[in-house]
């Protein structure tokens, strides 16, 4: 039965096994997708609809039909007489198991018929405004905009400082190199959950305590940087160095106008990893934001889980704008980054 | 300053297609860099290059590895470490305080040995599930011949969202009106309302960090299924040999030091499991059954009606321990694995 965990190929011949790879991608395709796909799905359903079950597996709305002599457009219903005819009504009133409705063509003649013959009319129908809404109503914009600050600034900066100390430790002898090497890559041991409390109380003492420079200071230097962009300028041959330096060219010259450029690649890749850890950065920010107003988005959708009523319908159109930068980063670099993690083992 | 156009006519060419504006800001960039080249002397250069990065390495991880130990070591609930009166063993005592360490309820911090629990089986669980989904995974992809490309990328995917983004979307997945109820009362007339009961709840929590996870591994498996060479297999298959004794034999073997070094990632990183747990259960629910380690510490440290740094710092030495064996015995393997 799991034969299929054998690897061989057999060029034009399909067996089981091949069968069996091929339900297992599938499966795992729409065990990935289906999750993703419902809160999407969800994210664009009215208050009504997402708090309704069974749920539906489109987004609808009530029909709703403006009839004269009422002040407010009233839903539309079908309602299957005891005779079996069907007409369709709009409902004005509803008292327990009692609903006053009119016919839209004779709308000064209202009657009662019972609850239960009655069937709501609902059409498809995309709830735009859960996008629009949280926008107004909480900091939606500010947690964005500080998301994207934190993201950009400390991109550039974990850039900039990161491709300095790689240059200096791919391109220079001098004393305390392989120590300061070692010492560098011996951070990638100390996971933030174990010195959470004392990073903290430095925070705290440089006075960056709920200030996003605090996020963004502690997470600019990243072991995964400055190694991923020492092994590349390894590659670079010395000669173009030495060269410029019989120009006469400066030391910071030589590294702003000819290692940096031709560590393109490498520099992309950290870009785009850079982007996706600030961006998705949670434990970090919680421990340093207190106040709603600096918070990043993780922070703030999180928070608003935690309410008392809980939104649904917002918080899932929130989801979906937090997720999708990220994705659209994927759709087009899925191949640098996929590449990335399996040659430098990062995340 | 003129640039040097002999030195390298393709990197000049990449300058210039940067633009005007860019070039203008490199050269502000240079100025000051040149004169301070001149006053500490080229050979000084290297060390200006790797302070910015120093600085920041000693002020948020060296200084803190430091204090970390150091605040183990006091009590009471002021953040200063120099305000702080040294307890001695005082915090390790109180955690390590426990009539059996088996029955998390006899200890004196009973949520921290029910964190140590709860992180322990989550361990276990989350490892092998998602070594035995990965290695699955990775060996599908390498045998497919058409779409690898896709599924690869497909199964990635999770890996780049935000743990509070993978939180939100499975608990509206699970929850009370979500998809998985809606299907569960179409065919079986029943409703469960899985993240309000502790089974169910650990169940979830261990599935969806798979399902977060998973992808990353399987990239790296893959990467050493493709490094496995070709001719190995076409000499078994000339033998006769059936392809599950072409998997035990061949590929099993020949992947182990790869699927190692998976584990023990794995396990340091299970160890550390906090971000979609907490935001799926709600901040650990149902009561403690989903508080991990990492959840005691946060709330220990920064709760405002507990702020035992002290205690909290202890925590964090305790697992710091336990995840400094894990890194070394990967490094171990790694190494290993290269010979």
């Amino acid at each position: 039965m799991i034969a299929f965990l054998a690897r061989t190929r057999h060029p034009g011949r399909t067996d089981i096994t091949d069968w069996l790879a091929w339900g297992w991608a599938i499966l795992g395709t729409l065990v990935v997708a289906i999750p993703i796909a419902w809160a999407v799905i969800s994210s664009l359903k009215t208050e009504a609809e997402i708090n309704s079950f069974p749920p539906a597996l489109v987004p609808r709305a009530a029909q709703t039909i403006t009839v004269e002599g009422q002040e407010k457009p009233l839903s539309v219903w079908i309602r299957t007489a005891p005779d079996g005819s069907e007409q369709t009504v709009a409902l004005v009133r509803r008292i327990g198991l009692s609903a006053t409705v009119l016919d839209p063509s004779k709308p000064e003649e209202t009657f009662r018929v019972p609850v239960t013959e009655l069937r709501q009319l609902k059409e498809f129908h995309l709830q735009f405004s859960n996008y629009t809404e949280p926008m107004k109503q909480f900091d939606f914009l500010r947690y964005l905009w500080n998301t994207v600050f934190v993201t950009v600034v400390a991109t550039v900066l974990t850039l900039l400082l990161n491709s300095m100390a790689a240059f200096a430790l791919s391109k220079y002898r001098f004393a305390g190199r392989n120590a300061m090497f070692a010492l560098i890559l011996s951070t990638m041991m100390i996971p933030l959950s174990v010195i959470m409390v004392p990073a903290f109380m430095v925070i705290v003492g440089l006075n960056l305590a709920d200030n996003l420079w605090g996020v963004i200071l502690s997470t600019v230097s990243t072991p995964t940087g400055v190694f991923l962009l020492r092994q590349y300028m390894l590659t670079i041959p010395d000669d173009l160095i030495e060269a410029a330096r019989v120009d006469a060219a400066s030391e910071f010259r030589i590294y702003w106008r000819i290692v940096l450029p031709l560590c393109a690649p490498a520099l992309a890749v950290l870009a785009i990893f850079s982007v996706i850890w600030r961006w998705n950065d949670f434990l970090w920010p919680l421990i340093v934001l207190s106040s709603p107003e600096n918070y990043t988005l993780q922070i703030g959708l999180s928070s608003l889980q935690g309410q008392f009523n809980v939104q649904w319908h917002y918080i899932l159109a929130m989801t979906v704008v937090t997720l999708l930068p990220v994705t659209v980063v994927f759709l087009f670099l899925q191949k640098y980054i996929t590449e990335g993690v399996a040659s430098s083992g990062v995340k | 300053m003129t640039a040097p156009a002999s030195v390298a006519p393709p990197v000049v060419a990449r300058g210039e297609r940067l633009g005007e504006g860019l070039d203008a800001v490199m050269r502000v960039a240079e100025v000051p860099m040149a004169a301070l080249q001149r006053l500490l002397g080229a050979a000084r250069m290297p060390y200006v290059f790797i302070l910015p990065n120093m600085v920041l390495f000693t002020i948020f991880v060296f200084v803190p590895v430091g204090l970390a130990i150091a605040y183990a070591f006091t009590g009471g609930t002021n953040l200063l470490i120099w305000e702080r009166p040294y307890v001695g063993l005082e915090n390790f005592k109180a955690l390590l305080d426990c009539g059996s360490y088996l029955e998390p309820s006899t200890c004196r911090y009973n949520l921290f040995w029910t964190a140590v629990h709860n992180t322990w089986w989550y361990t276990l669980l989350n490892t092998l599930g998602t070594l035995f989904f990965a290695l699955v995974t990775a060996l599908v992809i390498n045998r497919l011949t058409r779409g690898r490309g896709f599924f690869r990328a497909v199964f990635f995917y999770p890996v780049l969202l935000s743990p509070v983004v993978v939180g939100l979307i499975w608990q509206w997945f699970l929850a009370r009106e979500g998809l998985l109820n809606g299907f569960l009362t179409d065919w079986f007339d029943t409703r469960i309302i899985f993240l309000l009961e502790v089974g169910w709840s650990r169940l979830w929590v261990v599935y969806v960090s798979i399902w977060f996870h998973m992808g990353f591994f399987m990239l790296i498996i893959l990467a050493g299924l493709q490094a496995i060479p070709r001719d190995i297999y076409e000499a078994a298959q000339i033998d006769g040999t059936s392809q599950w004794r072409q998997f035990w034999c061949l590929t099993l073997p020949l992947l182990m030091p790869n699927l190692l070094v998976v584990t023990v990632l794995l396990l340091i990183r299970s160890v550390q499991v906090f971000d979609e747990a907490w935001v799926l259960t709600n901040g650990g629910g149902p009561g403690t059954a989903n508080t991990f380690i990492v959840q005691f510490i946060y709330q220990t440290a920064f709760s405002p009606d507990l702020r035992l740094y002290g205690l909290a710092s202890a925590a964090s030495v305790l697992m710091g321990i336990a995840l400094l064996a894990l890194t070394l015995s990967q490094l171990w393997l790694a190494k290993k694995a290269q010979v």
